[in-house]
């Protein structure tokens, strides 16, 4: 049984291998029934709004149905159900599992009492392949995942997305530079398994370093919570700030790519701009998550 | 009766009939070895031990010594993740019946608590704490968390 659990966990060749397919189904349209008779359990035990519609969206559009728990609150988990029985539960009633859950290693765990292939949409702090297939997805639709420099601004201590995307790059041959506040700088640790997996790693104190030698500038959230006063976030935050004045001398190439949802870590006049990608990144969540389906059901 | 002449501690420790010597303990945790055998004043284990002996090989060392317990290989393992140079050497009618040399086992399983408060394993489920380990730290394999010192506060 295959399950979807951390980006971790899969070879270059079945990354390809699913971008692949996500680029062969966004080509055709959308067109594919190949779930038809299939039932998913969407399991978001924390809320959601993209990951959760896009995986709804990405089952129809196979032609599978949904099934799924409205909310917490009133379930079984308020009254103290764990996860382990309630996967063993609704692993019996469907083909799949798609597992949202606030603690880390939720997902793996299910995939222990699961009967059924388990995706991790999330679980904590901790891993979401689909949104790191989807970036990956997103610079490959734009340019050959080789020899390419990547920026990486933003909370690069916390922050999940930069973490599991920054793992997976390592797969390929690509440079990376991390531009953090001080304080909010890439845990020790992956730097070093980052650096063992052969990944070139630059790290810069400001953006207007790098930013003329970057061909995907990767933007994340920098949370007020992480500052002691409002003061010292406003002076980091406006730094980081991406404008169109400080896009003047980019290379034409660049993309510019985000998580959603933004603050103010882009300047919406930029939106019009061509290196502009983060909308786009957000639709690829769909054919990227019907390829995930997919390969997990068939 | 040819009790082995011991080069190092013998001064400070006497000869045990059946049992087990752990020698070449990082110095200073010996205290820390016996909490994770699980051998604390109540337990009835007679022991001895010595702290901070003059090694040639590593400076200083400590050497436990627990009459009538033979360590098993599981608890063996346990010892290895905070004295990596330590070797077991089991006693029987006071001779070196067999000696071990510490491994650190390539995952370790229920006997050491994830550092990570959101962790799955931290929480009411039905799932015992896994780590993998990387060249001494231990890697939990759910939530990735690292432990990479102070191994001895997380051991349950
Ligand atoms: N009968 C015994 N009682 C107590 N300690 C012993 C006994 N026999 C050996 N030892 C101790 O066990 C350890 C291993 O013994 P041995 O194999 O002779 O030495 P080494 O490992 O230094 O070559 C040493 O610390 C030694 O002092
Ligand atoms: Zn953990």
């Amino acid at each position: 049984m295959h399950h979807i659990i951390s980006i971790k966990e899969l070879e270059t060749e079945e990354i390809n291998a699913l971008l692949n397919k996500a680029e062969k189904i966004s080509k055709e349209g959308f067109v594919r029934r190949t779930l038809e008779d299939k039932l998913v359990a969407l399991l978001f035990f924390e809320p959601s709004t993209r990951t959760r519609m896009s995986f709804s969206a990405a089952l129809s559009r196979l032609g599978g149905d949904v099934i799924t728990v409205d909310s917490v609150e009133g379930s079984s988990i308020s009254k103290g159900e764990t996860l382990a029985d309630t996967i063993r539960v609704v692993s019996s009633y469907v083909d799949a599992i798609v597992l949202r859950h606030p603690k880390e290693g939720a997902a793996r765990l299910a995939s222990n009492f699961s009967t059924v292939p388990v995706i991790n949409a999330g679980d904590g702090a901790g891993q979401h392949p689909s949104q790191t297939l989807l970036d990956l997805y997103t610079i490959r639709e734009n340019m050959p995942l080789d020899n390419i420099d990547v920026g990486l601004l933003g909370d690069l201590r916390y922050g999940r997305t930069s973490h599991s995307l920054s793992y997976a790059l390592s797969n390929y041959n690509v440079r990376i530079h991390t531009i953090a506040p001080k304080g909010l700088e890439m845990p020790a640790a992956l730097n070093e398994e980052l650096i063992e997996r052969g990944i070139e790693l630059v790290h810069h104190d400001n953006l207007q370093d790098v930013i003329n030698e970057l061909d995907v500038l990767y933007v994340t959230r920098i949370q007020r919570e992480r500052f002691p006063d409002s003061a010292s976030y406003a002076r980091v935050a406006y730094s980081y700030r991406i404008t169109p004045e400080i896009l003047n001398n980019v290379r034409e190439n660049l993309i510019l790519m985000h998580p959603l949802p933004r603050a103010g870590e882009i300047d919406p006049a930029v939106d019009s701009l061509p290196y502009a990608k983060y909308f786009r990144q957000a639709e690829n969540g769909v054919p990227v998550r019907m390829a995930m389906l997919e390969e997990v059901i068939l | 009766m040819n009790v082995k002449k011991e080069p190092e501690g013998g001064l400070l420790i006497s000869p045990i009939r059946d049992g087990t010597v752990i020698d070449h303990i990082t110095g200073g945790e010996a205290l820390v070895v016996l909490r994770i055998l699980g051998i604390t004043g109540t337990t009835d284990e007679s022991l001895s031990v010595a702290t901070n002996v003059e090694s040639r090989i590593s400076g200083s060392k400590d050497i436990v010594k627990i009459s009538n317990r033979e360590l098993s290989k599981e608890e063996v393992d346990r010892i290895a993740l905070l004295a990596p140079e330590a070797t077991i050497n089991i006693i029987r009618d006071y001779r070196v019946f067999e000696k071990m040399k510490v491994e650190i086992p390539k995952s370790v399983t229920g006997f050491v608590r994830c550092p990570n408060p959101g962790c799955i394993t931290n929480s009411n489920e039905p799932v015992e704490s896994s780590f993998e380990t990387k060249r001494g730290k231990l890697q939990c394999i759910y939530c990735d968390a690292i432990i990479s010192e102070n191994i001895a506060e997380y051991i349950i």
